[in-house]
């Protein structure tokens, strides 16, 4: 189906950020070779939000298929933030469900997933949590038959909620700095704690405590991407390449990972004081660095490199 | 015999009173209202200083705290309503009547309180005419004012947000009245005196810095494909039509995606240096490209604006700066050159009626003036020609001598025909009427009026109002940019037609303008970490514009 | 939600070969199109579905003008609508029509 592409324009030079889920696939993938799984057409639309007097999308806010990434098959799964935070809601659910289980029979080089969502979406939250952990449990099982589990995370509206928890199920993850990662979004902390303990609308201590860098940083995320198509598509293939095994080793390796990550940071206030902690010589330049200074900085960083997941 | 100085010992015997809670000239916050209660008198005229973007603060919560029973019927004459304060004083008693300028966040709780009588409305200003009046019949008593840092003799640095307080205190303290400062620190040597410290009573070290709003910076990340076409339209069919060089812009989305896009599609039409070289304008962040990229030659400022500081230190040949390095602005100058020296103010409003009037006033909010329509009006005192002015009076008059005939300042309406949530734009009759009646205020609050405007631009096309020659022709020209609107869906198409043949009505084709190229591809920055970036890291926003 | 639909007679059909196309996305003040090339080649369909109400007229003219501009015969186009400006319609149903000429 043809998809539109701002015109003159080089489209894996995009920022992942402004491009709709449909331009992010089409531009990722091997020119051409995205064949959609559900596309518009077949109109396969939430059965729930006309109740609520909702607008619907066509694709009900994922685009899910086949494509080539450099010659290798891929199955892709992409959401859009934009229709409704790029929450998960039944067909929603079920298209990622169903792309994950179609991958344990057709066995590709991998399967990408491009969160970009803040969880379940609260008119279908039954369904909306059942498709979390039936996502959940279908990657493990993919990972567990060899097949690598990529999460790419660049949109704006992050991997939120359950989003955050299947991201967190995947092999590996790349991330941009516009990118955030996390269970409770930002004004979900500030109801329940108070703006002394969180101020949401202070968006560069949001983006320190969850934002791109930070995942980068500590380790929750294995590549840090610049914000466009091209700089996402090498980190996918890089990170289909070093994906670990999903056995016991991997998976206590994982768990200390974890258990010295509280140790170590466990009483910081301020994601600057756990960067000064790992040895980052000016933590509060890090937020203005540029792709090349901080890919610098992560180098000289031990907690981001490990072989845990 | 007359007593010729009545009034001149009114200021020495206020500032004996005040000194009792005071070191030399500096009280501490805690005792401001003390101060305030001292000084001040029934029915005084007052001026609490506040615009658009910096706060006198601490001293407006000190005048809301003084005591109704000491301090009551004051008569505030103030360039701003932004704050709750400015209001609460009305409820208490301790203010009655107000002369005011703009009035942004308390547009609708000013409405309420005008309908509900709490407050006695002289007039709603633009800032350079309440400037005016100060110097006339509305000279303050005591002025309350905002600076950055003071010495102990009073000498005071006001730093980038200068804005009104050389003006405010001209008025006052030539004038026997008492002048009070709140500094954000009490320093032993000022930067550079931005005012003398003999103008300066006394000096309240504030218990926080004063506050400014970030008015103008405009997320880039927000611009939309509809705004980037009307910018286009607006750079190629009026910038490089009339050559427009010196220029005011309101501060609205469109007129920001003009300024992204001088150094990308004005860059293509080959304008660089043809047009927008001078400005009167505030530090608007994206500016900065335009500046990067060679098209700026000077900026003189309103006001600051947050987190431009260093990149302006770094800036001189553009901005103007005192020897200490930073900004110095001054809204009375800068409203005065956009008055004078503009050839050209291009902004937006909420609603235009069929005869090119225009207002900001909704039903139940009254935001003000501001400075608007000052910058968009036409100045019969202006005698030096330039080739903007006079194409666009050429345009305008088009028959009789043309040694006596008068340039035209270009005043353009930049608008969407749809607001927030399908609002329309276009509009038969004016909200501000209603409001008149209901208030009954003598003039409507019109922001600009319908014969100083020369161009609407909306998204299906330009229309140039200074080609028409009646008043249908003028209707029917608007209604022909008002999309689909009942406005622009009540149009004589017929009419429109010829019109659109005589180039009063031009479409983005007959601009050679294809609407499907407007892409955001085309904005010079796409966020404002693309701004910082431009600015070589120099742009430091405030943390509520910052995804990172 | 409010269903409209509105039927044209076109002088000639859409030019290009691509069956479908869809741009735009369901999201506050934009919408989506969906562009079929399902009907007879001087028919023109036009559906949508509007969280907002009351707007019929102003629809009707956007597509009339889109209709009379493009041509678009052959072609059965179905909105989602987030609550669109009509401009903003005008400007994605000239986009998707130019997806079809591709």
């Amino acid at each position: 189906m043809a998809a539109p592409m701002a015109a003159g324009t080089d489209p894996r030079a995009l920022s992942w950020y402004e491009a709709t889920a449909r331009q992010r696939v089409a531009a990722l993938a091997d020119p051409g070779t995205f064949h959609e799984f559900l596309p518009p057409t077949e109109r396969r639309m939430s059965p729930h939000l006309p109740l609520f007097d909702l607008p619907r999308a066509f694709d009900d806010g994922i685009v899910v298929g086949r494509a080539r990434l450099d010659g290798k098959p891929v199955l892709v799964a992409a959401q859009e933030g934009r229709f409704m935070g790029g929450a998960f809601g039944e067909v929603h659910g079920a298209k990622l469900i169903g792309l994950l289980r179609a991958a344990r029979d057709l066995r590709p080089a991998a399967v990408l997933i491009l969160f970009d969502t803040g969880g379940v979406r609260l008119q279908e939250a039954n369904a909306g949590e059942t498709a979390i952990a039936e996502a959940m449990r279908a990657i493990a099982e993919l990972r567990a038959a060899g097949v690598p589990v990529i999460g790419l995370i660049g949109g704006r509206a992050g991997a939120y909620g359950g989003g955050g928890l299947i991201a967190g199920a995947c092999s590996r993850l790349a991330v941009s700095e516009g990118g955030r990662i996390s269970v409770s979004g930002p004004e979900v902390i500030e109801t329940n704690q108070g703006a002394e303990e969180f101020d949401s609308r202070d968006r560069a201590l949001v983006w320190r405590t969850m934002g791109g860098k930070h995942r980068r940083l500590i380790g929750g995320a294995d590549a840090f991407a610049a914000d466009t198509v091209a700089a996402f598509r090498a980190a996918a293939l890089d990170l289909i390449g070093r994906a670990p095994a999903f056995d016991l080793a991997t998976l206590e390796a994982e768990q200390a990972r974890l258990e010295a990550r509280i140790a170590r940071f466990g009483d910081c206030r301020d994601a600057t004081e756990i960067w000064a902690r790992m040895g980052v010589n000016d933590p509060d330049a890090v937020p203005a660095m540029t792709t090349a200074s901080f890919d610098e900085t992560v180098a000289r960083v031990a907690e981001a490199h490990h072989d845990a997941r | 015999m007359t007593d010729w100085r009545s009034e001149a010992r009114l200021p020495d015997e206020r500032i004996a009173a005040g000194r009792a809670y005071a070191d030399g000239k500096v009280v501490p916050a805690t005792r401001a209202v003390a101060l305030l209660e001292a000084v001040l008198r029934p029915g005084d005229r007052v001026c609490l200083e506040g615009d658009n973007q910096k706060q006198a603060d601490c001293l407006a919560r000190a005048l809301a705290a003084c005591d109704p029973g000491k301090v009551h019927d004051l008569h505030m004459v103030q360039s701003g309503i932004v704050l709750p304060e400015h209001l609460d004083v009305f409820e208490t008693g301790i203010a009655r009547r107000l002369d005011y300028s703009y009035s942004g966040p308390q547009g609708g709780r000013i409405a309420r309180m005008l309908y509900g009588g709490q407050i006695a409305l002289g007039a709603v200003h633009t800032y350079l005419e309440l400037f005016a009046r100060y110097f006339m019949d509305l000279t303050p008593n005591v002025a309350l004012i905002a600076g950055v840092s003071a010495d102990r003799e009073g000498n005071l640095y006001t730093g980038p947000n200068t804005e009104d307080t050389p003006t405010v205190v001209e008025a006052t303290a030539f004038k026997n009245g008492v002048v009070i400062a709140q500094v954000n620190e009490i320093v032993e040597r000022v930067p550079r005196v931005d005012i003398p410290g003999d103008r300066i009573d006394f000096v309240v070290a504030a218990d926080k810095p004063f506050y400014v709003e970030p008015l103008f910076t405009r997320d880039p990340a927000a611009m939309t494909e509809t705004q980037v076409l009307m910018a286009m339209m607006a750079i190629k069919g009026i910038y490089a039509e009339y050559g427009i060089r010196r220029l005011n812009h309101g501060i609205g989305f469109g007129t920001a995606a003009i300024e992204l896009l001088l150094p990308t599609y004005g860059e293509r039409l080959g304008l660089k240096g043809r047009i927008a070289t001078h400005w009167a304008l505030n530090p608007h962040p994206t500016l900065i490209p335009a500046i990067e990229a060679g098209w700026v030659q000077q900026v003189h400022c309103f006001g600051s604006e947050v987190g431009m500081d260093r990149y302006i230190r770094e800036r001189p040949d553009v901005f103007f700066t005192g020897r200490d390095g930073s900004l110095r602005s001054n809204r009375a100058f800068c409203q005065t050159a956009g008055l004078y020296a503009c050839d050209l103010f291009i902004g937006s409003t909420l609603q235009i009626d069929l005869a090119g009037h225009s207002s900001t006033v909704t039903r139940d909010r009254v935001a003000g003036f501001g400075g608007a329509p000052n910058m968009g009006s036409d100045p019969h005192g202006r005698r030096h020609p330039s080739d903007t002015w006079m194409k666009a009076g050429h345009e305008a008059q088009g028959v009789g001598d043309p040694m006596l005939m008068r340039g035209r300042k270009l005043v353009v309406q930049l608008v969407e025909t749809f607001g927030d949530k399908l609002v329309p734009t276009f509009v038969e009759r004016l909200d501000a009427l209603e409001l008149a009646r209901k208030t009954g205020l003598e003039l409507a609050p019109v922001m600009i009026y319908g014969d100083d405007v020369t161009h609407i631009v909306t998204e299906e096309g330009i229309a140039n109002l200074l080609l028409c020659r009646d008043a249908d022709e003028r209707e029917q020209a608007i209604r022909g940019v008002a999309g689909y609107t009942e406005i622009g869906r009540g149009r004589d198409r017929a009419k429109v037609e010829e019109l659109r043949a005589r180039g009063i009505v031009r479409r983005p084709e007959d601009l050679g303008i294809e609407p499907l190229d407007a892409d955001r591809a085309l904005l010079a920055a796409k966020s404002i970490k693309d701004l910082v970036h431009w600015s070589g890291g120099l742009y430091e926003p405030p943390a509520k514009f910052r995804n990172w | 939600m409010e269903s409209l639909t509105f039927r044209h007679t076109t002088e000639k059909p859409l030019g290009g070969t691509a069956p479908s196309a869809i741009t735009g996305v369901v999201a506050s003040g934009n919408l989506e199109i969906l562009l079929e090339r399902v009907l007879p080649p001087d028919a023109c369909e036009v559906a949508i579905e509007t969280p907002i109400a009351g707007y019929g007229p102003v629809w009707e003219a956007v597509v009339a003008d889109f209709v009379a501009r493009a041509q678009p015969g052959g072609l059965r186009i179905s909105i989602n609508d987030g609550g669109a400006r009509p401009d903003t319609v005008s400007l994605r149903l000239l986009q998707g029509a130019r997806l079809m000429e591709a």
